[in-house]
């Protein structure tokens, strides 16, 4: 087998480890934000979809790298916005020394 | 190892490490500010060293650096737009809106590298990443777009059950079945991938459909996890070991978090998906 497939598969493995651990016992109120904090991650899609334009070539290479970058960076900067929009709302709360509502 | 890849790839190890540690504050409303900052942190970091790799290697053509800052501008601009102004009661629907659009671009990386390779036959470790890449991805994006129209209306929110939608999803999981096997195989060049595309579109709609708008947050929870597998599978294709480990971090994460959110809904993620059950109206 190829070496560096079975790093990659490694990593891939660990880290779906990490993943399963990496939350506990998120209160409810915090669900929603940590949902959309999970999409803004996996928006690192967009270094993949900006490492495809190495090879991108014809009218067709071009459109579908468009896209995939349009669409990634979508997901990266509307994603980390719009969870930092749902937190602000916890600050007052926050302030007031109660933590969850 | 060149002195550049060395550090890209140290970079891209901080990156993932502020993602595991930003997820993890996220726990914690106190600390979940920080945790979202330090994620963006990472992601800015990851997102630059892929750009200078870009440069780096200097074979990319000006036309698809071009395309690329074309396409960067129009998707931050339409990203940071919708979540300005978004109110927050429709907040769900836009992070559903967000899902449905990162799950395309997971399949379209790998649309990209199987068309640059012009369906030659791969090797397994290439193309069952591939096709896994490309359904996942394409099935959250359509079956996102459908979860965020329920729940702002444009889709009726009631659960909509078609005779026999039983039967079409069994076929339309048959057709990519299929047409993975010939996509591994090296048959028929590029037409497999496209069948496996547009099934897997039609899967995500069947999918979606029957399930209530009041079930809508636990699907696209579990949609989200879906995205998180295909960025993980794009990863894979590329050979790009941050985005394996994000996305196997989120697709893991986010199936715990779908679990939680149905537990405190007192439903279970397999009642959720056999549908048919649930009010008309989105619990948004």
């Amino acid at each position: 087998m190829n070496p560096e497939f079975v790093s990659d598969l490694t990593v891939f493995v660990l880290s779906l480890l990490a993943g399963f651990e990496v939350i506990s016992k998120v209160p409810t109120t915090l669900h929603t934000p940590l949902m959309s904090a999970a999409n803004s991650v996996h928006g690192i899609v967009l270094a993949g979809a900006v490492l495809i334009a190495v090879t991108a070539d014809g009218p067709l290479g071009y459109a579908i790298a468009f896209v995939a970058v349009a669409f990634a960076a979508m997901n990266v900067f509307g994603g980390y916005v719009v969870t930092d929009r749902m937190l602000e709302m916890f600050r007052p709360r926050r302030d007031s020394g109660e933590t969850t509502r | 190892m060149s002195a550049f890849d060395t550090v890209i790839r140290l970079v891209y190890l901080a990156a993932a490490t502020c993602f595991v540690l930003g997820l993890h504050l996220m726990n914690s409303p106190v600390t979940a500010r920080r945790g979202n900052l330090l994620s963006a942190g990472g992601m800015t970091a990851g997102i630059v060293a892929a750009l200078a790799v870009l440069f780096h290697a200097g074979t990319a053509r000006p036309a698809a650096l071009l395309v690329v800052a074309a396409g960067a501008v129009a998707g931050a601009g339409a990203g940071l737009v919708g979540a300005r102004r978004v109110k927050m009661t429709a907040m769900p629907q836009l992070v559903s809106l967000f899902n449905a659009v990162g799950g395309g671009a997971a399949a379209l990386v790998g649309v990209h590298d199987f068309l640059r390779l012009g369906g030659a036959p791969m090797d397994v470790r290439n193309s069952v990443p591939l096709a896994l890449d490309t359904v996942i991805g394409a099935v959250t994006f359509s079956g996102s777009l459908v979860a965020s129209g329920k729940l702002q209306g444009v889709v009726p929110g009631r659960p909509i059950v078609f005779p026999g939608s039983r039967w079409t999803s069994l076929a339309l999981a048959t057709a990519m079945g299929v047409a993975a096997v010939m996509l591994a195989a090296g048959v028929g060049g590029t037409a497999p991938l496209a069948v496996l595309a547009l099934a897997a579109l039609a899967f995500g709609v069947a999918m979606v459909l029957p399930i209530g708008g009041a079930d809508m947050p636990v699907v696209i929870s579990l949609l989200n996890a879906f995205t998180g597998t295909a960025v993980a599978m794009a990863g894979f294709v590329i050979g790009n070991t941050l985005l394996i480990i994000a996305g196997a971090l989120v697709g893991a994460s986010g199936a715990i978090l779908t679990r939680l959110m149905a537990a405190a809904m007192n439903r279970s993620i397999g009642n959720v998906i056999a549908g048919g059950f649930g009010t008309a109206d989105g619990a948004a």
